[in-house]
């Protein structure tokens, strides 16, 4: 028996896309679902290390630390580097709910000019500079599941799925790729 | 595709996002314990089902995730306004309802593949 778990990334060997849309994989991250109530946001803010956006569609970044607003009391927070989420949420005494989803989620990153095209294929969201820009994320659907999607670059974007639904939403956005490339 | 005006998200999102949640402004009674079958079967069961203007509570349940009450047209689909879950019932009898005449039903429309 092996002495130690090996990590098996859900999305490991996938890889495709088109010229102008690459379609990849996420390195692993941590994640936090945060429920919280407008009274909380300040001191949960200065525990995160950066302010809770309190607007629609809206997100707040810091060095590799994503909160995305997803309802009027309910974030994903993201952290690139692997953070201790759960342990800082841990520390604020303001009354919050915060579950660890970081193995609940994968995402796929999906760059290039054909991105935006790419993603359109399969959701109803208007992704459009001036309603979608950069910074700009939202619970939404694509094809038949749910996903968090965020804009990070001007031809950047990341799509956060549930894990075991990965292999699907990684088929449907390299299909996209391929057509919006035609 | 409908688009549905979200009054969390303060924008209209696509029907996919939304599910339905049956009629608005249903008040559950204080006394449910109390009450007869008559008024249970009322309360709980009974709907008007009217043609025209209807208040539905819908949930934006792939996006903010909030219920939310909206008046529609049952019979254009058109959705007339919506806001916020608590907020009273708005008067709209001044509203125009849609009717055979100005929409193309699906009876019509066979009527003339006919
Ligand atoms: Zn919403």
């Amino acid at each position: 028996m092996a002495d130690h778990a090996l990590r098996k990334a859900p999305l490991g060997r996938h890889h495709g896309g088109s010229a102008g849309a690459r379609v990849t994989p996420a390195a692993p991250a941590t994640r936090l679902s945060l429920r919280a109530g407008e009274d909380a946001i300040g001191t949960l803010s200065l525990a995160f290390g950066l302010e809770l956006p309190r607007r629609p569609k809206t997100s707040a970044s810091v060095s590799g630390r994503h909160a995305l607003w997803l309802g009027p009391d309910e974030w994903l927070l993201i952290d690139e580097n692997g953070a201790d989420l759960m342990g800082i949420a841990s520390g604020v005494s303001a009354l919050h709910s915060a579950t660890d989803v970081s193995h609940r989620n994968t995402a796929i990153l999906v760059s290039g000019p054909d991105a935006a095209g790419a993603i359109a294929s399969a959701c109803p969201l208007d992704l459009g500079n001036a309603i979608f820009p950069v910074g700009a994320a939202a619970r939404t659907v694509l094809g038949k599941i749910e996903v968090v999607l965020f804009r990070s670059g001007e031809e950047d974007y990341r799509v956060e799925c549930w894990r075991s639904f990965s292999p699907y939403a990684f088929g449907l956005l390299v299909e996209g790729a391929e057509d919006a490339g035609l | 595709m409908l688009l549905i005006y979200c009054p969390y998200c303060e924008e209209e999102r696509s029907e996919l996002e939304f599910r339905h949640g049956g009629d608005a402004h249903i008040a559950r009674p204080a006394n449910i314990a109390d009450i007869t079958d008559e008024e249970f079967q009322d309360y709980f069961f009974l709907r008007d089902n009217p043609k025209g203007l209807i208040f539905e509570r819908w949930r934006h349940i792939h996006g903010c995730g909030r219920f939310f009450n909206a008046a529609r047209d049952t019979v254009s689909d058109k959705f007339v306004m919506s806001y916020k879950a608590g907020e009273p019932k708005p008067n709209l009898s001044g509203e125009p309802t849609a009717t055979e005449k100005t929409v193309e039903t699906y009876e019509a429309v066979e009527g003339i593949a006919k």
